[in-house]
């Protein structure tokens, strides 16, 4: 393909991506820049133009060794979904802008460990962007079937390095404050996501259906080629544990890549977002990880016996069966990994060396003397420059220092200096303990051993094995053999450097951190970084700090930096959250936390603390003081914690009561009912007797019969109100527990019978069929004349219910195990299911009857459940088959002595 | 002869006040709840009602209802006779129209006094 043709259709893509980067920077916090999705694919940064083309590279040659730089990832996610969300709380309340700032903020706003960590990460990094500039260009060629120039200028690959560096340099410092997000570049990135993943399927289909008959076709034929046995197999224990070394490498970049701290943290706009990251990303990288295999290995069928760069089979299989259209789709997606990396990893880089080399270093002197608005002019330019010099020097690496290795390994390189930040990087989340000279020194030793075993050998020449340094080692000395230290031979040399430096450096940083008392301000910010939980919503109290110092000098600073307007707005934001009043003269240790935040996101931690310190007056405080103090705090917080318990449990304790009070009146009300049933129950016969006895007092003339009538009246009404008193006397007798019942055994058909017999002229009355069965041998222990009474009132109860016409009684009595079940029902019209429980209250009448006469004077059945509760049974009701009320109620067979 | 109509569910009262308000040249009806007190009031127009409250299916209070929406009825006094004696029950009787409420026990002599003040 036509050179020209390529760089339009590249023009075009950088175009379109100009033009989304745009639009979604000015949508703000529109759901479509806004969202878990966008942030979980903007996290596949993490597979770069290396990934894209770089383990089809591997795959061909040594087969299933560029797994574990996946597997790490995968294998980590679920405590990387923990630690990350804690990074993340700790990155937004001290306004961390970069993987620098949040190391040395850990270690007291150290200026030192901060410019060390961007030293370290240039070093990491640049190379790694030198690698997907190569890329680029190497792959530009191979489609366009060109061969580079020596002239930069006749390079086309320079004018795509020089687009690029613009778009960085403009999208990436939109803002003073490089905590800000940049939406426009990680929605751009999430679409470069996706283009370069379904991009890399579809050749995978391509090849795998099209150009061979699927899996199994590949499979046949690459098992025929040389070598294809040992290039697929893990090997032997040495080889393991080089495995074992890759995934922990690969697990440690998730992390600490300064590309995937920008996406994951950075610009994290929400912390739940990670959520979808959790599933999401793991599933990319398998998706990503399908084809691999078959591109690699039909690569090799095809090119069996050629010299072509394996890396590139994605590319030249297509052009192999003249497909142009696939062909330059596939390079597009490589561009995609390729410039996301480019992009993200510059703005990181360059916020990084303004923040922790330029301006604390060189300007904070000079900036001092400036206007606001020329303060930030200046801080943005010299982002932008940061990032378009950090892509123009990556570009005059790749030019000019011949990266002749394959992408792979210089991609493990980077991965293994980049790893050097684990020690001070994880201490700093999980280590109170880890000081400011442990980590520097650590990472110093590190990243020193990482020289000597990997960057010197490297660039020396790995192949060429002529060097006396590689083969005798330093001076002669076999044990400093670089590829081989301290007589370790067999390890690959990135694992066996990735041992040494790491095991140097977490060595140090540890004996270090033990042997040397650390400084108070570490120790201050290891207790927020571990415990942040705690103080993410008044993280300002946690911070320690003696001295005087004036709220207007401090305001001074502020509206250097920050400007008149957003200084006034801070200042009330930070009166109204700690209730300080506007007045107040002196600054307390708040304020100072609070204002070197407000700077942080300009200038970086370490020049924020060297700002402010240049207006107050710090007191030198001891490290116990320290100690005591957060201590203080920490009881209370614990105080705090009890209080917010203790007014828990008020709060379910006065649920409780209110709900008891419910109850209560829920019972007041049904007692009242009762009293008033009661009362009516004996006024009624008073009334009759008081009417009665009223006549037959006035009325000289009653004829005899009704004189005889009216006194019989007197009488039966005597005997009614009698008999109710005597049931409230029972109930209480039950209630109290004098109530004596009196065991033998009976046959109990012939009890119910003996029950019934004084019924049968009510019965009759209402034509009403009782039906009885059971086994009239079954025999239990009970009171008789009390089960008498229970029967009594049970069918006395289903004769009021039975209907007027065929009116029909059950009574039914079962031998179950050990106890004896009776059952009265009838064929009225039933009983509402929730009054189920309620009428074996005593003072129970029914709720829906209303101001309709109860039937009965809700004594009956409470008396029934005190007798049967006095023979160990149960009672309860329910309806039957039919609709109609049924009560049932068991005894035991035997009485318990 | 004036006309009255007893509804109470109690026999032994109604038979009390069926023989004091027949000596008193009154035509007596009778009903032993609301349902049965409406049936009678369909083809009856006495002059005087006294109703108890607590009776099973209709109870007094309904029954004062419907009298109250037959126009036939519009002469017709309503004395509540009844053992609910709290005030708010009182209240309520005399809310629904009722003419006078009496509280059992009553005094027969009481309750003659009373029709006879309310037909005067």
């Amino acid at each position: 393909m036509n050179s020209i043709v390529l760089l339009i259709i590249l023009a075009l893509y950088l175009g379109i991506l100009f033009f989304i980067a745009h639009w979604a920077e000015k949508k703000g916090n529109s759901k479509w820049t806004n969202n878990p999705y966008i942030y979980s694919l903007s996290l596949a940064v993490y597979c770069t133009a290396w990934t894209y083309y770089g383990s089809i590279g591997v795959a061909a040659n040594s087969g299933l060794n560029y797994l574990p730089i996946y597997l790490g990832p995968i294998i980590i996610i679920p405590a990387w979904m923990i630690i990350l969300k804690k990074i993340i709380r700790i990155s937004r309340v001290n306004k961390v802008s970069s993987i620098a700032d949040f190391i040395s903020l850990r270690y007291g706003n150290s200026r030192f460990l901060g410019a060390v960590v961007t030293i370290v990460c240039l070093f990491g990094i640049l190379p790694y962007i030198a690698l997907q500039l190569k890329s680029i260009a190497e792959t530009f060629h191979v489609v366009t079937q060109t061969e580079s120039s020596s002239n930069i200028f006749d390079d086309s690959t320079t004018y795509v390095a020089f687009a690029l560096a613009i778009f960085a340099s403009i999208y990436g410092t939109r803002y003073v404050d490089a905590s800000e997000k940049r939406k426009g570049i990680v929605t751009a990135v999430a679409l470069e996501s996706v283009l370069k993943l379904v991009f890399f399927i579809i050749i995978g289909v391509y090849v795998t259906f099209f150009v061979f008959d699927g899996f199994d076709d590949i499979y046949a034929k690459a098992s025929l080629l040389e070598h294809f046995r040992e290039k697929n197999t893990i090997g032997g224990l040495p080889q393991a544990i080089n495995w074992f070394f890759l995934c922990i490498l690969s697990l440690f970049a998730i992390f600490l890549l300064p590309r995937q701290f920008q996406v994951s943290v950075i610009e994290n706009t929400r912390e739940n977002h990670v959520n979808t990251a959790v599933w999401l990303f793991p599933l990319y990288l398998l998706l990503f990880n399908i084809f691999v295999y078959p591109i690699a290995w039909g690569g090799n069928i095809l090119f069996e016996g050629q010299s072509v760069n394996s890396d590139t089979y994605s590319l030249l299989i297509p052009q192999l069966f003249d497909n142009k259209t696939l062909t330059v789709m596939v390079f597009l997606g490589g561009f995609s990994a390729a410039i996301s990396m480019i992009v993200v990893s510059s703005i990181g880089l360059s916020t990084m060396v303004s923040n922790n080399l330029i301006i604390p270093y060189g300007l904070l002197g000079r900036l001092k003397h400036n206007e606001q608005s020329t303060i930030n002019k200046k801080i943005v330019n010299i982002r932008k420059i940061g990032i378009f010099s950090l892509i123009i020097i990556s570009y005059f690496l790749y030019r000019y220092f011949a990266l002749d290795y394959s992408l792979f390994s210089i991609g493990l390189v980077a991965f293994v200096i980049i790893a050097q930040l684990a020690p001070s990087f994880f201490g700093a989340l999980f280590w109170r303990r880890g000081s400011r000279t442990g980590a520097v020194s650590g990472l110093i030793v590190g990243f020193v051993i990482c020289l000597y075993t990997l960057l010197v050998p490297y660039a020396l020449g790995i192949t060429s094995s002529d060097t006396s340094f590689i083969t005798e080692g330093l001076f002669g000395i076999k044990l400093l053999k670089p590829l081989q230290l301290f007589g370790l031979d067999y390890l690959q040399p990135v694992p066996h450097a990735l041992f040494w430096s790491l095991l140097f450096n977490f060595m140090i940083y540890i004996a270090v951190s033990v042997s040397f008392k650390g400084n108070y301000r570490e120790r201050n910010y290891a207790e927020m970084f571990l415990d942040i939980n705690k103080y993410i919503t008044m993280h300002e109290n946690a911070f320690v700090w003696k001295g005087t110092a004036y709220r207007t000098d401090i305001e001074k600073v502020l509206i250097k930096f920050l400007g008149e307007e957003r200084t006034k707005r801070a200042m009330n934001i930070f009166n109204l959250k700690y209730n300080v009043d506007k007045n107040e003269e002196l600054a307390d240790a708040r304020l100072i936390k609070f204002s070197e935040n407000l700077l942080t996101g300009h200038i970086g931690t370490a020049s924020a603390k060297i700002l402010i310190s240049s207006v107050v007056k710090e007191e030198k405080i001891t490290l116990p003081e320290v100690l005591k103090i957060l201590e203080e705090s920490k009881e209370n917080i614990i105080i705090n914690k009890k209080l917010t318990e203790t007014s828990n449990e008020l709060k379910e304790i006065s649920a409780k009561l209110h709900e008891a009070n419910v109850s209560l009146m829920e019972k007041d009300k049904q007692k009242d009912e009762f009293l008033d049933t009661v009362t009516h129950e004996l006024r009624t016969p008073i009334t009759a007797i008081r009417a009665s006895s009223e006549i037959l007092y006035d009325d000289d003339e009653i004829p005899e019969e009704l004189r005889k009538q009216f006194l019989q009246n007197i009488i039966s009404e005597s005997d009614r109100l009698n008999r109710l008193i005597d049931k409230i006397l029972d109930l209480e007798k039950f209630e109290t527990g004098r109530q004596k019942v009196n065991f033998a055994t009976h046959k109990v058909l012939q009890t119910i019978e003996n029950a019934i017999e004084p019924l049968q002229q009510l019965i009759n009355n209402k034509y009403i069929h009782v039906h009885i069965e059971g086994n009239s041998n079954l025999k239990a222990d009970f009171d008789e004349d009390r089960i008498v009474q229970v029967v009594t009132n049970l069918v006395s109860n289903a004769i009021k219910f039975c209907p007027e016409t065929n009116g029909l009684i059950t009574l039914a009595v079962y031998e179950k195990h050990d106890f004896v079940q009776v059952e009265v029902s009838d064929n009225g019209k039933g009983i509402a299911p929730n009054d189920f429980e309620n009428i074996f209250d005593k003072f129970y009448q029914s709720t829906n009857q209303n101001f309709k006469k109860p039937i009965g004077s809700g004594l009956g059945l409470a008396i029934c459940k005190q007798i049967i509760e006095h023979h160990k049974g149960k009672i309860w009701a329910t309806n039957n088959a039919t609709g109609g009320g049924c009560l049932s109620f068991t005894i035991p067979k035997k009485q318990q002595p | 002869m004036k006309k009255i109509l007893i509804v109470d569910d109690e026999p032994n009262i109604v038979m009390s006040l069926e023989y004091t308000f027949k000596k008193n040249n009154f035509e007596v009806f009778i009903a032993r709840d609301g349902q049965e007190a409406l049936d009678i009031l369909k083809t009856q127009f006495p002059d005087i009602i006294i109703l108890d409250i607590m009776m099973p299916f209709v109870d007094g209070f309904e029954t004062l209802e419907q009298i109250k929406k037959n126009e036939q009825l519009n002469h017709c006094k309503v004395i509540f006779l009844s053992a609910k004696n709290k005030e708010s029950d009182i209240e309520k009787g005399m809310a629904l129209g009722a003419d006078a409420y009496l509280t059992k026990p009553f005094s027969i002599k009481k309750v003659v006094e009373q029709v006879n003040d309310l037909l005067e």
